[in-house]
């Protein structure tokens, strides 16, 4: 890059957008309507299931990241914040006479407040420090209460959890929720809620101090705020949106067990959050979307699907820590240079053939797995629409040839890329 | 603190201050009286405790023995923010800015607080123009309007120094500290700060640590001379300069860290 890329102070749209951060509203209305009308696309029931799926990790994985990425904490243990919002409002649910005046799209605001009342007690100890300490505290209070989940077992209900029926509360303009498709819209709905709230929190003081504080805390402390009160601040703001995926869960799938409070649900939303990138709001966004599809359309594809993922987060984590936000942001400059257009070929160039031969690598792990797994005798198995026998070897050959080939491909269009990348980023005249 | 004898009380008050690390004593018995709007410089070679002395008065290291007092108030055991929400704001030697954020929003958090924002969560702090136009003015004295939009960790070194300064003066605090403000920086670029730290600091009371005389001679009001832990003189900058213990101090003492 021969130029550094400024926005221009002067012009008074650039600094709306660089420097106010004016609220543009098309984002949300693009996305309410997407959401509004994503049913009349996806019309098959395990569709609207998955998308149910997908929209409260996206609660779940925002208010995430309203600690790891707005606030700089590091939470192992952010599950249990869902976990007991969703396991409070099963009980609500449970409760004839309580649940039959509520209806059921206020229902979060409990799941919330429950996430929020935790947070409020384990955020007065655990937010003195952040960094190793609070990472710590997290992992000893989500293990803890894990571990209470078979030990109160009138509240956690056990090994085999505790169900309810949404459709005994309070009719909602005739809606009692019988149907997927309604379950959906209240989901949708919040979605659109809490996301709006959190944003909209990153926006006020405190929420901007929480990125000061994130930074430097030390310094934070000399313009007057507390960087334990700040953090503590968002704590609880995270622990009642955690609270609202609870409820949303408890809503959807009218059951919760010890698996929604533990620690893997915790590492997944690590996970998640990280794939979609903490860097930006959307982030999280993304990497539900994501995440949800790899857990739930790959799945019915590969048995190795967790592995897929882990593979993902790993490469992730080391070439792209932006995530896949980041990597979007990453084109910004090229578009307002109105440059992106150069990238297209040298992109296809590029990636088409790393795609080959990632689907190439991935294939041979199926076949290693399917000739190490399969029952003794079945030696046929079906790859990529091909069916063929996996103890010859013809297919690990031809799979073989494939991914060396792309990947050799990939190396020799790589150089164009950069070259293309660094013109698209550069102001002035392309060089004929 | 606003009290009948507020004009005699000295903003910053130093009494009897130690400090050692293990067995070294770093400060050892320091006596101190900053009077108010008083631009007052502390020179001393490398080594000499300048940056300690510094922390001590800003309670980042507690002290070992005596005491500093802020318009009158003991500062012992108070937190960072406490002693900033009454009045003292500091810079650091090492830079210290919010360097993922962009300039113009490192300054408005400099502002949140001392505009009566405290941890508000239903004001939106792009509506209110108070802290826009607040923190533009700030950018304005400092120069650095036409960088208002950049992440701050790409400025160059002067200007993130710049931007410290701005970030330490935003809040309206009273006493303001600076650590070593010119560390680092070409003639310059050094004489481009110390004007921007006369401009800035106009009517407030400074503290201000600096490696070299030069620097602050035409800035400072009073200088005072600290060598190995102590003050060796305290006075106006010309009694200063002339004064042979402090130059044979001083400078007996510049040579020796060379070596």
């Amino acid at each position: 890059m021969t130029d550094q890329l400024t926005t221009d102070p002067a012009k008074p749209a650039q600094r709306m957008r660089a420097g106010s951060m004016s609220i543009t509203l098309m984002p949300w209305i693009i996305a309410s309507l997407l959401l509004l009308f994503l049913p009349f696309i996806f019309q098959a029931n395990s569709a609207i299931t998955i998308m149910n799926q997908m929209s409260i990790t996206i609660i779940f994985a925002l208010a995430y990241n309203m600690l790891l990425g707005q606030g700089g904490m590091l939470s192992f243990g952010h599950a249990v914040y869902m976990g007991v919002g969703g396991f409070a409002c099963v009980h609500i649910m449970n409760m004839d006479d309580f649940f039959a005046n509520i209806p059921l799209p206020l229902l979060p605001v409990f799941g919330g407040l429950f996430g929020m009342g935790l947070a409020t007690i384990v955020g007065a100890f655990s937010t003195r420090k952040a960094g190793t300490v609070f990472a710590m505290i997290s992992l000893g209070v989500g293990e803890l209460i894990a571990a209470c989940s078979v030990i109160i077992v009138a509240f956690f209900g056990g090994e085999e959890g505790i169900s309810g029926d949404r459709t005994y509360g309070m009719p909602f303009f005739g809606v009692e929720f019988l149907q997927q498709i309604e379950v959906y819209y209240l989901i949708a709905f919040w979605v659109i809620i809490s996301a709006a709230l959190m944003y909209l929190f990153s926006r006020t003081p405190v929420g901007r101090m929480a990125n000061a504080v994130r930074d430097n805390p030390e310094r934070a402390e000399f313009l007057g705020y507390s960087a334990r009160w700040v953090r503590f601040y968002s704590f609880v703001a995270s622990g009642f949106f955690a609270g609202v995926a609870g409820a949303l869960f408890a809503i959807n799938y009218e059951i919760l067990t010890e698996e929604n409070l533990n620690l893997v649900t915790s590492g997944q939303i690590l996970l998640v959050t990280f794939l979609g990138g903490v860097g930006f709001f959307f982030g999280p966004i993304l990497g539900a979307i994501v995440f949800t599809l790899v857990q739930t359309v790959l799945s019915l594809q590969t048995e190795l699907w967790a592995f897929y993922a882990g593979v993902l987060f790993v490469a992730t984590v080391m070439f792209f820590p932006g995530g896949l936000a980041g990597v979007l942001m990453m084109h910004v400059p090229a578009m307002r240079l109105g440059k992106a257009k150069l990238l297209v070929v040298p992109y296809i160039k590029t990636l088409l053939p790393a795609l080959i031969g990632i689907l190439g690598l991935s294939a041979l792990v199926e076949m290693v797995f399917h000739f190490r797994h399969a029952a003794t005798g079945d030696h046929e198995m079906t790859l990529f629409w091909t069916t063929f026998d996996s103890h010859t070897l013809l297919p690990w050959i031809v799979a073989v040839v494939i991914t060396v080939a792309a990947f050799w491909l990939m190396r020799m269009n790589m150089p164009g890329m950069v070259a293309a990348w660094h013109q698209a980023n550069t102001v002035g005249k392309d060089r004929a | 603190m606003k009290d009948m004898n507020a004009a005699t009380t000295p903003a910053l008050h130093i009494d009897g201050l130690r400090k050692s690390f293990g067995k070294t004593e770093i400060i050892r018995g320091i006596d101190l009286s900053i009077g108010r709007g008083e631009r007052h410089a502390v020179i001393g070679p490398n080594g000499a405790g300048k940056s300690t002395l510094f922390n001590l008065i800003t309670a980042r290291f507690p002290a070992t023995a005596g005491k500093v007092e802020l318009h009158g108030q003991d500062l012992a055991g108070l937190a960072p923010y406490q002693i900033n929400r009454m009045g003292l704001s500091r810079s650091f030697q090492i830079t210290n800015i919010f360097s993922n954020m962009t300039v113009f929003e490192n300054v408005r958090c400099s502002l949140l607080w001392s505009q009566g924002y405290k941890y508000s969560f239903w004001n939106l702090v792009s509506r209110s123009r108070e802290l826009t136009e607040g923190a533009d003015a700030i950018l304005e004295q400092i120069n650095l309007l036409n960088r208002r939009n950049l992440p701050a960790g790409t400025l160059s070194y002067a200007e993130q120094r710049a931007l410290e300064i701005g970030i330490t003066i935003a809040g309206g605090a009273d006493v303001i500290m600076l650590d070593e403000p010119t560390a680092g920086m070409s003639h310059s670029e050094t004489d481009y700060i110390v004007e921007l730290i006369r401009k800035v600091t106009e009517n407030k009371t400074l503290v201000m640590v600096e490696h070299d005389m030069g620097v602050v001679f035409g800035l400072a009001d009073y200088i005072s001379v600290l060598v190995y832990g102590e003050i060796i003189a305290t006075g106006r900058p010309e009694e200063v300069r002339g004064n042979p213990k402090v130059q044979e101090a001083y400078l007996g003492a510049a040579l020796e860290a060379e070596h």
